[in-house]
C-alpha cells in the first residue's frame, strides 16, 4: 500500500493571543545603571512602554548638614561628595556663590588656578563617563584606555591637593594652599600627550559601526522638550542648542578665554540622539585643552592664594542663586543667609536630578538594551541626583 | 603555577591537606560582586583598571550575586538600600565574604552626626569580614584589604569546632546502631 | 533683556498692585513675593508673553521659616531667548501649606515639587504623583524642617550609632 503523505497548507494563526505587560526592575544593583538607580520597566515583550525611575537610594542629607554644621567653610567637603566624579567643579560652584554673597574679590592667580583645575576635572569626568558608556555597551578596551589617561590627571591632583578623588582644596576666597612646584610643566606635558589620545578614542569607539548602530537614532531629545525640562550641559547641546554657562552667563574669568561650543548636528542619525550627546563630550575635551593652554599662558607666577580668605565668614542677610557649568550640566546653589555664621538654607540644584526626570519622555518605544544606552548617554551620577 | 613550576627533578605526588588545597584555590580566585554605591565605587573601578590591576590576583568582577564570592560594599549605605543589601547577601552562595570599603560603610563616615537617612555602618545588617578605612581608600588600600582577606581564608578549617559541653552523649553513628541490633 | 525691577513693573501693570511685592536682602538678589493663589495665571503669563518668554525653570526650592511659622517656595526662572532672570517666592502658613502646582507649565517642576513635599512638607495641589522621592515611602516627618526629630528605628534597624 502506498503511504501518501498529506502535506497540509500552512495554517495562519487566526486566534487571538493573550498578551500581558510585564513589570520588571532594573536595579538598584545593576552593572549598567551608574550607581543605585531603580528603573521600573513596563514591558510589552522587549519594548519598553513606560519607565519609572525611583531614586533616593543614596540620599545622604547634604542640605541638612549644610544647615547644621554652622560654618560656611565646613560645607565644602560635603559638596565634593555630591558629584564625586567631578569634585573640583562642585567646589568651584559653591565658592563662586559664596564670593558673590560676601562681595569679595579673589586674586588673579587663584582664578587662573581654579580654571585650570576645573577644566582638568572636566576632562577626567568626561573620560570616566565615556569609558563607562562604552563598557555598558560591551566595549571593554576604551574603558581601560580612558582610565589610564585619567590616572595621569589624578596624579597632578594628588600632588596639588593631597587626595585622588575628593579634594577639599578650594576655600571661600582662595585656595587651601598654593600649587606644588612643577605644576605648570606637568600640566603642559599632560596636554601634549593627551591630544593624540582623543584621536585614539575616536578610532576605537566613536566611529565604530557597532557603536553607531547602538546609539544613533536612540533616545532622541528635541530641543523644545529639552528646554521645558530645563536640560543643560551636553544634554542640551546634543539637541542642537548652543548654550553654555561659561559663555552665556559667565562666572570667574571665563569671559577672557576663546573656545568653541560643540553642538549636536545629527551627523550619524537624528539631532539629539545618544551619539550626538556622546560626541559633544568628546569635542568638549578638546576645547578644555584650549582653555587650559590659554590659562597657563596668562597665569601670574607670583601671588598669595590665601590672602583673600576671610577669617570668619559672616555674610549679611540675603539670598542668591548662582550657577556654574559642570561636566554634567548646570549646577546651581541657592543659598539663604541669615546673619549667623552658618547658612539658613542651602539647596543644590543638581543637573543629573533634572536630566533623570526626562527619562520617561525620551524612551518611548525603546528596547531594554536601548535603555542602557540612553541612561549612559545622559551621564548621571547618583550622588548628585540624591544628594 | 609559579611556586610549583620546574621545582622537581622527577615526577612527584604532592601530598597536602584538603584544607590547604581548598583554601589555596578559594583565596586565589575571589570573584567580587560589583556593588559600587557611591564615591568608593570609582576607586574600586580604578583598582580594576590597568594601573592597579585586580586581575593579577585572580579577582574578576561579576554582575550577579549568585556568581560571586565576595561582596565589596563600596560607598554609603542608606536606610532605603539596607533591606536590598540584606537580600543580595542572602543570594550569595557560601563560602561568602564581605569587604566593607570606605568610612561610610564602616561606621557611617562623614555622615555619622546629622545624617538621618544614612546607616551607620553596614555591619548593622550583614556580617563583615574585612574593613578597609579611607575616604575614599586608595587602590593600594583596597588591595591590602584583599590580601588580608586572603590571609583570613588561609586560616579557615573544615573541621567543626568542638562544643564546650562534653557531658551530652554524642549521637550514635549508623554503623553502631546496626551492630547492636 | 530686562532687569528684575522692570519685570516687576510689567507684572504689576498686568496683574495689579495687590498681591505682588518687590523685596531684596542686604546682599544678593531681589525677588518678587506673590500670593499662592495667583501662581497658575502668573506663571502661564511669564512663560508665554512675548516680552518675557521665561522658558526654563532653573530651580524650585522649599524653605521652612520657623520664626514666622511659614513654609516658602522659591522659584528661579530664566529666558534663553531674551537672556533675563527672575526669582519669585510665595509663603504659606505651616498648618495649611497648599500651593498650586506649576507642573503643566514647566515639566521639570514635577520632581522638584516632589522633593519639596518630601523635605519640607509643602502640598502641591494638582500634582500628578504626589509622593516622596528621596526618603522612603514610609518615612516619618519632613527632614528639612527646623524642628525635625529623627526617628529611632526604621524597619527594625537603628538609625543612631
Amino acid at each position: 500500500m502506498e503511504m501518501k503523505m498529506k502535506i497540509k497548507p500552512k495554517e495562519k494563526i487566526t486566534r487571538k493571543t493573550n498578551t500581558r505587560e510585564m513589570t520588571i526592575n532594573m536595579g538598584p544593583q545593576h552593572p549598567s545603571t551608574h550607581g543605585v538607580l531603580r528603573l521600573e520597566l513596563v514591558l510589552d515583550g522587549e519594548v519598553v512602554e513606560q519607565v519609572r525611575p525611583n531614586i533616593g537610594y543614596l540620599h545622604r542629607c547634604f542640605e541638612k548638614y549644610a544647615e547644621q554644621l554652622g560654618d560656611y567653610a565646613k560645607v565644602i567637603p560635603y559638596t565634593d561628595r555630591m558629584d564625586y566624579v567631578s569634585a573640583m567643579n562642585q567646589e568651584h560652584g559653591y565658592v563662586v556663590a559664596m564670593e558673590r554673597l560676601l562681595e569679595i574679590e579673589v586674586p588673579e592667580r587663584v582664578e587662573y588656578i581654579r580654571v585650570i583645575l576645573a577644566e582638568l576635572q572636566r576632562i577626567s569626568s568626561h573620560l570616566l563617563g565615556l569609558g563607562a558608556f562604552g563598557l555598558d555597551l560591551g566595549a571593554f578596551t576604551p574603558f581601560l584606555y580612558c582610565f589610564t589617561e585619567r590616572e595621569k590627571i589624578l596624579n597632578i591632583f594628588e600632588k596639588t591637593s593631597g587626595a585622588r578623588l575628593l579634594y577639599n582644596y578650594m576655600a571661600v576666597g582662595g585656595l587651601m594652599k598654593d600649587v606644588h612646584e612643577g605644576f605648570k610643566s606637568e600640566v603642559t606635558d599632560f596636554i601634549k600627550t593627551f591630544r593624540p589620545k582623543i584621536k585614539e578614542l575616536n578610532d576605537l569607539l566613536s566611529y565604530n559601526r557597532i557603536f553607531i548602530n547602538r546609539t544613533a537614532n536612540i533616545g532622541v531629545l528635541p530641543k523644545e522638550v529639552a528646554l521645558n525640562y530645563a536640560a543643560s550641559g551636553p544634554v542640551l547641546r546634543g539637541s542642537g542648542k548652543k548654550w553654555d554657562i561659561r559663555r552665556n552667563d559667565p562666572y570667574s574669568i571665563y569671559d577672557r578665554f576663546d573656545f568653541d561650543i560643540p553642538v549636536g548636528t545629527g551627523e550619524m542619525g537624528t539631532i539629539g540622539d545618544c551619539w550626538d550627546r556622546y560626541m559633544v563630550r568628546v569635542r568638549e575635551m578638546e576645547q578644555s585643552l584650549r582653555i587650559i593652554e590659554q590659562a597657563l599662558d596668562g597665569m601670574p607666577d607670583e601671588g598669595d592664594v590665601t590672602e583673600a580668605v576671610p577669617k570668619r565668614i559672616r555674610p549679611k542677610a540675603g539670598e542668591l542663586y548662582a550657577r556654574t557649568e559642570t561636566p554634567r550640566g548646570e549646577l546651581g546653589y541657592y543659598i539663604i543667609s541669615d546673619k549667623s555664621g552658618g547658612p539658613f538654607r542651602v539647596k543644590a540644584r543638581a543637573p543629573s536630578f533634572v536630566h533623570l526626570s526626562m527619562l520617561p519622555a525620551i524612551s518611548k518605544g525603546a528596547l531594554i538594551a536601548d535603555m542602557v544606552a540612553i541612561v549612559g548617554s545622559i551621564d548621571i551620577v547618583l550622588g548628585e541626583v540624591d544628594r | 603555577m609559579g611556586i610549583l613550576d620546574k621545582k622537581y627533578h622527577d615526577s612527584n605526588i604532592i601530598i597536602v591537606s584538603l584544607e590547604s588545597a581548598l583554601n589555596w584555590a578559594r583565596k586565589n580566585s575571589l570573584w567580587y560582586e560589583q556593588f559600587g554605591l557611591a564615591c568608593c565605587a570609582i576607586e574600586m573601578m580604578a583598582t580594576a583598571a590597568s594601573r592597579y590591576d585586580f586581575d593579577r590576583f585572580g579577582i574578576i568582577p561579576r554582575s550577579s550575586p549568585r556568581q560571586a564570592d565576595v561582596m565589596i560594599v563600596a560607598g554609603t549605605v542608606t536606610m532605603k538600600m539596607a533591606s536590598r543589601i540584606e537580600r543580595l547577601y542572602e543570594q550569595m552562595a557560601e563560602p561568602r565574604y564581605v569587604i566593607s570599603m570606605g568610612s561610610c560603610s564602616n561606621c557611617g563616615g562623614p555622615y555619622w552626626e546629622h545624617g538621618y537617612h544614612v546607616l551607620k555602618g553596614v555591619d548593622k545588617v550583614i556580617p563583615v569580614d574585612v574593613y578597609v578605612p579611607g575616604c575614599p581608600p586608595r587602590p593600594e588600600a583596597l588591595l591590602e584589604g584583599f590580601i588580608t582577606l586572603q590571609k583570613k581564608i588561609t586560616g579557615e578549617t573544615l573541621i567543626e569546632e568542638k562544643e564546650q559541653d562534653e557531658e551530652v552523649a554524642p549521637n550514635p553513628r549508623p554503623s553502631e546502631i546496626h551492630e547492636t541490633t | 533683556m530686562k532687569q528684575p525691577e522692570e519685570i516687576f513693573e510689567y507684572l504689576q501693570q498686568k496683574f495689579g498692585e495687590e498681591g505682588l511685592e518687590f523685596q531684596a536682602g542686604d546682599v544678593g538678589e531681589s525677588w518678587v513675593l506673590v500670593e499662592a493663589s495667583s501662581i497658575p495665571d502668573m506663571t502661564k503669563f511669564l512663560r508665554d508673553d512675548p516680552e518675557l518668554q521665561f522658558d526654563v525653570l532653573m530651580c524650585l526650592s522649599g524653605v521652612h521659616y520657623d520664626k514666622e511659622e511659614e513654609l516658602g517656595v522659591s522659584y528661579h526662572i530664566y529666558s534663553t531667548k531674551l537672556n533675563h532672570k527672575l526669582a519669585f517666592k510665595t509663603r504659606v502658613p505651616v498648618d495649611e501649606p497648599h500651593v498650586p502646582t506649576v507642573e503643566s507649565i514647566w515639566k521639570t517642576a514635577n520632581w522638584h515639587e516632589r522633593e519639596a513635599w518630601d523635605m519640607v512638607g509643602v502640598v502641591f495641589d494638582g500634582h500628578s504623583n504626589h509622593r516622596r522621592i528621596l526618603c522612603p515611602v514610609d518615612w516619618e516627618g519632613h527632614p528639612l524642617r527646623k524642628d525635625y526629630v529623627q526617628q529611632e528605628f526604621y524597619q527594625g534597624i537603628t538609625t543612631r550609632e
